[in-house]
């Protein structure tokens, strides 16, 4: 395989990252807490149009839309019972929270469809896409990236153009100014978590999609990695979580293709470290300003 | 009540009759007790200063007015109607608009966008943009730099665009926390200038001042906190004449 269909590849398995670092980075810049649960959406996303498409043999398309539905109803549902009675705890009572609501969905999956992976078929409906002689291109591949840029390109327009997302900056900078202004700040997190968990389902089916094989542990290890490339593009920043997301699936990739694959995570995460011990805050971190 | 009803009670506040009342508040930050039975009241019209020494409670006051804490007991009357239990975010639609210590502005947004969020309860796009211009007259330094992201304003420059930004909603009454805070002479006399051009334009203003020269030259009535209680109360005029007040908040043995 060639250098550039690395680098394709490794763009949309980074384009994932950077769906789900968004609603990472979403959610600590609004509710100021690390929802480690968020991962785990991921799967539930990827479980639902599992049942959907081969148990229920729903259209895939409708399918993929009400797993959008309803993983952010989902979303909004944790955050009113686990995290909104905390909002004034300390947080590590929160983080501990949100480890143990992981714990949960990922036991709900276990009971419900065992811990054996089941194969996932893919809801891409486009085929391979040949470039040349040298250059082939997988139908998800392709979809992953034009769907991921769709979505950012949208978001981006909603935080910065809408009257509801500048509320959600304006919580982001400081909830109690935003009330004053008359913005209703459970809502604003409330609509944080719904968009979060709908951009974890999109990436949980396109993931799965391209690796078929689902399992309740399936949302750990990319939550983990989306993780990173939301600390690794600056917490908090939504253009940072995005060029994090798609930056660690690109050294990634080329890493696994060119130095170890059994080494590529080891060398994500001391990528991550020696940006964090140049640039403290992540690439596009803002500096924290303590309130006095 | 329903916000309407309670629109139209703050609407038929007369001049001169009682706009806002603070009824006996007691306001606790866990278990120490920092307003310990606070009441006064703001007539339509008025400058009503509330001075007092750092930590005296004056902030608290404010943000238990607007919704931001609640108080353990009492109440806050508007427009004569009850409104001590609404969330702080209905309070501005109701006519109470905040110009909160610190200014806390949102450095991020534009100065722009800062004056639309003053607006956010507004959904009249036309009244909007006539406020947003009667702003930009009042403040032109905020028309200039209205690209600009607020926190590269100077701080005298975002005292301004938090005035604006309050004015926006088109308030009944503004409460304005130590807006002089922090700055030049210079900037200080402007803020006072336009305190009282605002309220001369009809809106009614709750002012709390550690600058008590300032603020009992520019108010009707005056109220002293002194660690949570009201120490003394009356005309502007004559609580500057007040030896106590000229011993303590004018800095004159
Ligand atoms: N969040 C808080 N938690 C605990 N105590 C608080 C809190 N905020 C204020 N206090 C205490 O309540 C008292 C009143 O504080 P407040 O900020 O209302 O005073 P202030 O008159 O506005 O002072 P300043 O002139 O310094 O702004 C002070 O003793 C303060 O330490
Ligand atoms: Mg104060």
């Amino acid at each position: 395989m060639s250098f550039l269909s690395y680098l394709i590849s490794g763009i949309s398995l980074g384009s994932v990252y950077a769906l789900i670092a968004l609603g990472y980075t979403m959610v600590y810049g609004i509710a100021k807490m690390l929802n480690f649960a968020h991962g785990d959406v991921i799967m539930v996303g990827g479980f639902i149009v599992f049942s959907f498409v081969s148990t229920l043999g729903l259209n895939p398309l409708f399918s993929v839309l009400l797993a959008v539905v309803l993983c952010a109803l989902l979303g909004v549902l944790i955050e009113r019972i686990a995290y909104k009675p905390l909002r004034s705890a300390t947080s590590l009572a929160v983080l501990i929270t949100a480890i143990g609501v992981s714990y949960f969905l990922q036991n709900v999956a276990l009971l419900i469809f065992g811990s054996s992976a089941k194969s996932f078929k893919s809801v891409v409906p486009i085929g391979e896409i040949h470039i040349g002689t040298e250059l082939v291109i997988s139908g998800e591949t392709v979809v992953t990236i034009a769907v991921s840029l769709v979505i950012m390109v949208a978001l981006t327009l909603f935080v910065n153009r809408t009257k509801t997302g500048k509320a959600m900056l304006a919580v982001s900078e400081d909830k109690g100014a935003a009330q004053l202004m008359g913005i209703n700040v459970n809502k604003t997190i409330s609509i944080t978590f719904a968009i979060g968990s709908a951009l974890a389902a999109v990436a949980g089916v396109l993931l799965c999609s391209a690796y078929p094989s689902l399992k309740p542990t399936t949302g750990a290890m990319p939550g983990i990695k989306a993780f990173t490339a939301a600390v690794f593009g600056g917490i908090g920043s939504i253009p940072g979580a995005m060029i994090g997301g798609v930056l660690l699936g690109v050294i990634e990739n080329l890493s696994k293709a060119y130095l170890s694959s059994q080494m590529s995570d080891g060398i994500v995460f001391s990528v991550l470290i020696l940006v964090l011990l140049i640039k403290p805050t992540g690439l596009l971190g803002k500096k924290i300003n303590k309130k006095v | 009540m329903k916000k309407d009803t309670i629109k139209e009670a703050v609407a038929a506040v007369g001049e001169g009759e009682t706009l806002l009342s603070v009824r006996d508040i007691h306001v606790f930050y866990g278990l120490i007790e920092a307003i310990k039975g606070v009441s006064f009241e703001v007539r339509r019209g008025e400058i009503i200063a509330l001075i007092g020494a750092n930590g005296a409670g004056k902030t608290t006051v404010m943000h238990t007015i607007s919704g931001l804490i609640r108080p353990k007991s009492g109440s806050i009357l508007l427009g004569g109607a009850e409104i001590t239990q609404i969330p702080a975010h209905r309070i501005v639609s109701l006519g109470l608009a905040q110009v909160p210590e610190g200014r806390r502005v949102f450095q991020e947004l534009t100065v722009y966008e800062n004056l639309m969020l003053g607006a956010y309860v507004s959904s009249d796009k036309a009244e909007n943009e006539e406020m947003l211009e009667k702003v930009y007259q009042r403040f032109p330094r905020l028309e200039e730099r209205k690209k600009q992201s607020a926190g590269t304003l100077s701080g005298g420059e975002q005292q301004m665009l938090a005035m604006g930004r309050a004015l926006m909603s088109r308030p009944d009454i503004i409460l304005m926390d130590e807006p002089s805070m922090g700055l030049s002479p210079l900037y200080v006399n402007e803020v006072f200038d336009i305190i009282k051009e605002i309220n001369g334009s009809g809106t009614t203003v709750l002012l709390v001042e550690q600058n008590a020269k300032k603020a009992l030259a520019a108010a009707d009535r005056a109220y002293v906190l002194e660690t949570g209680r009201i120490a003394l109360e009356g005309k502007a005029s004559e609580l500057m004449d007040n030896a106590q007040v000229r011993r303590a908040y004018l800095g004159e043995e």
